[in-house]
């Protein structure tokens, strides 16, 4: 079969096409992106008729994935790792009720090249109570997601499939598997196991519980867990999904003198686990993330054998895994390259020349400098490098920037102003506006109308050609909501206008809307 | 045979595209290779890398371990330095030498050059020039100039411009094949 040259994210994704996948529905998010970007571009999978959707928000998302599983057809949910804070709701539940055929893809970034934070999904799972998969390396994403939907639909629940961003962003040759067809509609025999009343979820949760044991048995058995054999038993080694890779990058050929038990389905297969703990004298645990089987291993009474991972530092606790730190682990030679010249300085990333967002930063920057106690609450996008023109003063999670501005503004802030984007807005921007019209809140909303999603690559943004009728709708004053093109020789005018909403006591909306300079070059470059 | 190598550059310089076109040719030659960039919030004008391995055995890590690059093809020399602890003893830097000044504290050119000048394998060569002339970017022209370096063929990158450029159009495939041969004259 035909070698494709695949990001990890694009082998996720041909998979899901290959596996016979009906309905893709994400919302876009570093590094998860490129899943749901492939398959929107597919040829293939258009012909196939296969759904695939850029969602309002990762809730909404999910959500429709579990109605493409209610008719029986495979569905795919993807999002990076905050995005699965967002659709906890969904998530959890979809646990109880056992939905077949879902896969949930979550990328998660630790080092946090991108991110807020780098919170290890692999907790989620488990509180869940779902198998999850962790491939280590781009060949078997793609054939895990094979696996995930025959686990998916054999036990009744649907699948975590974490990667990391080396993993996501990341090419390697991946070879295709002979492609399955859809799925015909059918509905679930038990009609009851989709309306979580408290008596079914009682049932159902229950059932939940009694499936762990089929769960571990397919981490047992599947083959997706291994365990390698060592000579020196001095030390056992465990590793979660791309750990191994690094681990192995230490060792001629990966000729590991270890014993190793590579994971990378879960939950945990403790008589393999158990092997390894009676047969060697010490532990090391390698896990790209958060320290998620070393605490099962250790528990927290961590009597018995020495377990070493993050939870000693032995491994660094924050940050991402590589084959250097497993090397001080095992206390070997770490080469070293020659140092970084004192010379050079530090090249943030920053808004490009001539975004829109300068300019309405510009304009901002300027009202707020008369007060003194004036704060602007920041949101998540390109316009969170806002921070270094010294225009925010927050950034906390997707919507926040609203909420905090009221909250502020009720504490007493004056001005309180929230800044967010048109694909934020849409995200999670709507509800909280609506908290500030029920309680007249004293907020100045600038929501940066750019026409797509920027940050992540150009996606649409689900409220585009919408927000002005979204914020008349929710109930803002149509004469305090203010449009302004966000150029240099607008800038006087700009800031008249924001002064004039500061001036008023209430909800305030201005948009400044101008195309993404990237988007905008990108069409340009289409036309020629 | 075995070739890590760091691509590095600001964002939006195409150090990427240059990462995409080598690893296609390597997989058309049947090597083993891992390729692994950066994208979102470090992309935005900032610094990026891509590392790509190459190998004609199973590679593991996605990513290159310090002290053991074997090139770091930069497009701009202050990036090419910033990369410095992953070049390994036999390692040899390949640089544009003209400068993406996007910040207002860039160094004096004088000092980053002094500490380019004390690596001691090392290309430089003024790829803005050479890639006007072709009317290309100068990516191109680094990656002609890294191809002595690369232990893939010329004829093999050349085939994987065609196969990656060929939907853009004739006169894109030329400006392409032009650079890349300009640089590799240019550093022969």
């Amino acid at each position: 079969m035909q070698k494709l040259l695949l990001l990890g994210d694009e082998a996720i994704a041909q998979a899901f096409i290959d596996a016979g996948g009906s309905a893709i529905n994400s919302y876009p998010g570093t590094p998860s992106t490129q899943i749901t970007e492939y398959v929107i571009k597919s040829k293939e999978a258009r012909e196939k008729g296969v759904v695939a959707n850029w969602c309002a928000n990762e809730k909404t998302a999910l959500e429709a994935s579990i109605g493409v599983a209610y008719a029986g057809k495979r569905a795919m949910t993807c999002m990076k790792h905050v995005g699965l804070n967002v659709c906890g709701d969904p998530f959890m539940n979809a646990a109880i009720i056992g939905t077949k055929g879902v896969l949930i893809v979550v990328a998660d970034d630790p080092s946090m090249f991108s991110s807020q934070d780098e919170q290890d999904s692999r907790y989620y799972g488990h509180w869940a109570m779902i198998p999850m998969l962790e491939p280590s390396n781009q060949q078997e994403a793609y054939d895990m997601v094979f696996y995930g939907y025959e686990l998916s639909e054999q036990l009744g629940t649907p699948v975590l499939f974490r990667i990391p961003t080396r993993l996501a962003h990341s090419r390697a040759g991946v070879e295709r598997r002979a492609p399955l067809a859809q799925n015909p509609i059918s509905f679930p025999k038990d009609a009851s196991s989709f309306v979580l009343l408290p008596a079914n979820a009682k049932r159902l949760y229950r059932s939940l519980i009694d499936k762990q044991p089929a769960f571990e048995l397919a981490s047992s058995t599947s083959g997706n867990n291994r365990y390698y054999e060592g000579t020196d038993k001095s030390l056992g080694i465990v590793t979660s999904g791309i750990a191994f890779n690094y681990l192995m990058e230490n060792f001629e050929d990966g000729n590991c003198p270890y014993p190793v038990v590579k994971i990378t389905q879960y939950p945990l297969p403790s008589a393999m686990l158990g092997r390894l703990y009676d047969e060697c004298a010490e532990l090391l645990v390698l896990e790209d993330g958060q320290p998620f089987i070393e605490e099962q291993i250790k528990g927290c009474l961590n009597k018995g054998k020495k377990v070493m991972g993050r939870l000693d530092e032995t491994i660094r606790r924050d940050g991402e895994m590589n084959a250097e730190k497993i090397a001080k682990a095992l206390h070997r030679e770490v080469p070293q390259g020659p140092a970084v010249p004192e010379v050079v300085t530090n090249r943030p990333p920053a808004l490009c020349q001539g975004c829109p967002h300068i300019d309405s930063y510009n304009a901002l920057n300027e009202v707020m400098a008369k007060y003194e106690h004036g704060k602007v609450f920041g949101d998540i996008g390109c316009y969170t490098l806002g921070f270094n023109l010294k225009a925010i003063d927050t950034t906390v999670c997707m919507g926040a920037s609203i909420t905090m501005a009221k909250g502020a503004s009720e504490a007493g802030v004056f001005p309180s102003c929230a800044v967010i984007g048109d694909g934020t807005f849409g995200h999670s921007g709507m509800t909280g506006l609506l908290d500030c019209i029920n309680e007249k809140a004293n907020v100045v909303v600038m929501i940066l109308d750019n026409d797509i999603t920027a940050m992540t690559g150009g996606q649409p943004s689900s409220a585009h050609n919408k927000i002005r009728r979204i914020c008349e709708g929710l109930g803002v004053a149509p004469e305090h909501i203010r449009d302004i093109i966000p150029l240099p020789k607008n800038h006087a005018e700009n800031v008249r206008i924001i002064e004039e909403e500061v001036a008023y006591n209430g909800v305030s909306v201005i948009i400044p809307h101008r195309t993404c300079i990237v988007e905008l070059k990108k069409h340009l470059g289409e036309k020629k | 045979m075995k070739k890590d190598i760091i691509l590095c550059g600001v964002g939006g310089d195409g150090i990427v595209s240059v990462a995409k076109i080598i690893s296609d040719a390597a997989l058309n030659v049947n090597l083993y290779l891992k390729q692994s960039e950066i994208h979102g919030m470090s992309q935005r004008g900032g610094s990026v890398f891509s590392h790509l391995r190459l190998s004609d055995k199973p590679i593991f890590a996605d990513v290159i371990p310090e002290g053991r690059a074997d090139i770091i093809l930069s497009s701009e020399p202050m990036e090419a330095l910033r990369y410095l602890p992953f070049l390994g003893p036999e390692g040899c830097v390949i640089t544009n030498s003209e400068p993406f000044v996007n910040i207002a504290n860039y160094p004096e050119l004088d000092k980053i050059m002094a500490e380019i000048n004390k690596v001691g394998k090392r290309v430089v060569l003024n790829a803005n020039e050479l890639a006007k002339k072709c009317n290309a970017r100068p990516n191109m022209v680094l990656l002609g100039a890294a191809v002595p370096y690369l232990g893939i063929g010329m004829d093999k990158l050349e085939e994987a411009i065609h196969h990656i450029f060929d939907r853009k159009g004739e006169a894109v495939v030329n400006a392409n094949l032009d650079a890349i041969r300009a640089g590799f004259e240019a550093t022969k």
